[in-house]
């Protein structure tokens, strides 16, 4: 996994509720047996037209709009667990997502990706919204050893929560299996001694 | 000594804590894990390129169901990628010694459906896959919920998954149902009372007499929508109804170790006077048969009540909603006119739902225009279909039963409704293209997908009863 510490960026506002991971990769092009790839389709149907002909109305269509960060409306990723949905964020070239809030799994995978999910309050993303619609250069610092989002040049800023353990494995590019593998002997400590009615 | 008091949920999850991690989440332990094909593939890559090894191939088990045709399943698969990737699945399950029911297989078909009627899954277990609607299997006591592809790999590494203790809510639906409101009337209802992301961070606890009065495959079908609302997962304290259920299925535990599996899963209860995080209670008198108008699955109304009107600027989600399924704020729904009708999906393809469409539809017809597609939840739920004679019913209403799979539920594989028609769905999403591109589904009960299907436009299932 990559490592991740901090992130200077402009954004991509997609201010919509509740945008589930069909959205975000749909179904038919889950047909792949590796995690590479799915940046192509990310949102394809919001990026395409019939015919697979580029919508331009949509947001990562639009000339001069770019950025390593997503910005979108609340209860980000929704729905199924797919965790295509984390690799072709990532695979597009995210590095953040910024909501006000995300889905629990959502979350996880992101995470487990180096996807950083930022969770922010309502008002802080309403206002980085006007800011970015009014001057699509606006650029977001992000820095997780602070855990601090703040928008460039502005004196807004705002703390955002992350489990220490997650942070530890972000900063360090180290993953949840590594560490599960090291507690090999206390996973079959605890086999070992478990009731037979409750296996 | 005073004795701790517990929600049922916390008494599972301490039983399988291996590990507290300080400030970070916990080390879980799996009894049970169901991969498919379409999840898996990369965490058995994953590990690959680690060089280890499936840790406990006995608590595995696979099948192939979310990308596989609902016709001629005997023939090889036409999809070049599709083949792929049930390909994968079967030579993975071969190197790493994991029991796989592919197709063809007796015990094939949805995850969630053959869990259950194996009698693999059992009270007070954890149970996780990689699939949403994993919570399905709470319905009989468990802890079970979805997870993503890295944490499919952490189980297969170590039968353990890193997990933060979700938060817990208390769901109690008392009373008694009306007529013609099953239970997918009642989830969708909770659903649109608290929305699509009311449940994110619990774990629910679904009690009440109105849900103690359900059947396994109704409370399945509660327990499977949970995480349309968010939560983690749902459960259900196993009682009567649930043991009756499980005794003496394939897998299910016998003789002696049955009875002392029995005396423990007596005990999973929740304490009397344990606390919840959040506690909600509901009338199951105040529950009509429930339909979809929009985009997610909280986006429900009673059948005969009105879609709700765009209000001003802060509805750009309800527009939205509206635009893509064509229609109005402040019009009905009933009356509206139907394309097809999918009646399948983990939430409601077992043979207590064929039934219930049978005996709704015996000796009527489709209406001409409804393509009605039924999908049963695994090959034991179609065999169960033939020997009732349902399969026949069926057929002469016009229903044309296909064999199991996902299908049209997430569109992987042909089975999609085409662009612009609308689909009254027993599935449990209405996401924009979830079951084909510009495809309009509204979510329903078997009831009521099955008189829609029979007048050919959105129906209160009520007037078709008595
Ligand atoms: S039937 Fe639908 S919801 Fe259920 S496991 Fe299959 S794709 Fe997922």
């Amino acid at each position: 996994m990559e490592k991740f510490k901090t992130l200077k960026s402009t954004c991509i506002p997609l201010p919509l509720q509740d945008i589930d991971t069909d959205q975000i990769i749909p179904a038919r092009f889950l047909k792949a047996t590796t995690r590479e790839g799915f940046g192509d389709n990310l949102f394809r149907d919001w990026r395409y037209k019939e015919n697979d002909h580029l919508n331009p109305d949509f947001i990562l269509n639009q000339p001069g709009i770019t950025g390593d960060v997503l910005v979108a409306g609340e209860n980000f990723g929704c729905g199924s667990s797919r965790e295509h949905a984390a690799w072709a964020l990532f695979d597009f070239g995210f590095k953040v997502v910024i909501s006000s809030f995300f889905a629990d799994i959502f979350k996880n995978n992101a995470l487990n990706n180096g996807l950083l999910p930022v969770q922010v309050s309502n008002e802080f993303l309403n206002l980085l919204f006007e800011k970015i619609q009014a001057d699509p250069s606006t650029e977001v610092n992000v820095s997780l050893e602070d855990q601090e989002i703040s928008i460039a040049g502005t004196d807004f800023k705002e703390s955002f929560e992350i489990n220490p353990y997650k942070k530890y494995c972000l900063v360090q590019g180290y993953d949840d299996i590594d560490f599960l593998i090291s507690k090999k002997e206390e996973i079959k400590e605890f086999e070992d001694n478990r009731l037979e009615v409750a296996r | 000594m005073l004795m701790e008091v517990k929600t049922l949920f916390d008494k599972i999850w301490d039983n399988h804590v291996v590990h507290q991690i300080e400030n970070g989440p916990n080390v879980l332990y799996i009894d049970k894990h169901f991969i498919h094909e379409v999840t898996s593939p990369q965490a058995f890559a994953g590990l690959k390129e680690r060089g280890i090894g499936v840790y406990r191939p006995e608590q595995t088990v696979a099948t192939a169901d979310h990308n596989v045709p609902t016709q001629d399943q005997h023939l090889p698969i036409k999809d070049a990628l599709s083949r792929h990737q049930v390909d994968t699945l079967i030579k993975n399950c071969d190197e790493f010694g994991v029991e796989l029911y592919g197709l063809g297989h007796p015990y094939q078909g949805i995850v969630h459906v053959i869990g259950p009627e194996l009698g693999i899954t059992q009270p007070g277990m954890t149970i996780v896959c990689g699939d949403s609607h994993t919570s399905t299997h709470g319905a009989f006591g468990n802890i079970a919920f979805g997870i993503g592809t890295s944490e499919v790999e952490q189980v297969l590494a170590t039968q353990c998954v890193l997990q933060r203790k979700p938060k817990t809510m208390k769901i109690q639906i008392d009373g008694v149902l009306n007529k013609g409101v099953v239970s997918k009337d009642i989830i969708l209802y909770v659903i649109s009372k608290l929305s699509t992301s009311g449940g994110t961070g619990y774990f629910i606890e679904f009690c009440g007499s109105a849900i103690e009065g359900l059947s396994m495959e109704a409370r399945m079908t509660i327990c499977n929508m949970s995480i349309e609302m968010g939560a983690r997962g749902g459960l259900i304290a196993p009682d009567d109804t649930t043991f009756n259920y499980i005794k003496d299925r394939e897998f299910a535990p016998k003789g002696e170790l049955w009875e002392r599996k029995l005396a423990y899963w007596k005990t999973l209860k929740s304490d009397k006077g344990a606390s919840f995080d959040k506690e909600i209670h509901f009338k199951a008198e105040d529950i009509e048969p429930m339909i979809t108008y929009g985009t997610n699955p909280g986006m429900g109304i009673g059948v005969s009540e009105t879609i709700p009107a765009v209000n001003g600027q802060s509805d750009v989600t309800l527009k939205k909603a509206l635009e893509y399924m064509d229609l109005t704020g402040g019009s009905q729904l009933l009356g509206k006119k139907v394309d097809y009708v999918f009646i399948g999906s983990c939430t409601n393809s077992r043979i207590e739902d064929l039934r219930m469409v049978a005996d709704l539809v015996k000796g009527k017809k489709k209406a001409e225009h409804v393509n009605a597609m039924i999908i049963p939840g695994s090959k034991q739920v179609e065999k169960q279909a033939v020997t009732e004679g349902i399969d026949k019913v069926l057929a002469e209403a016009g229903f044309e039963l296909r064999q199991p799979g996902c299908s049209a539920c997430l569109g992987m594989n042909e089975d999609k409704v085409p662009k612009g028609k609308y689909c009254v769905s027993t599935s449990n999403r209405n996401f924009e293209g979830r079951q084909g591109p510009g495809a309009r589904t509204m979510l329903a009960s078997p009831l009521t997908a099955a008189a829609s299907a029979i007048t050919g436009h959105v129906t209160d299932v009520r007037e078709m009863l008595n």
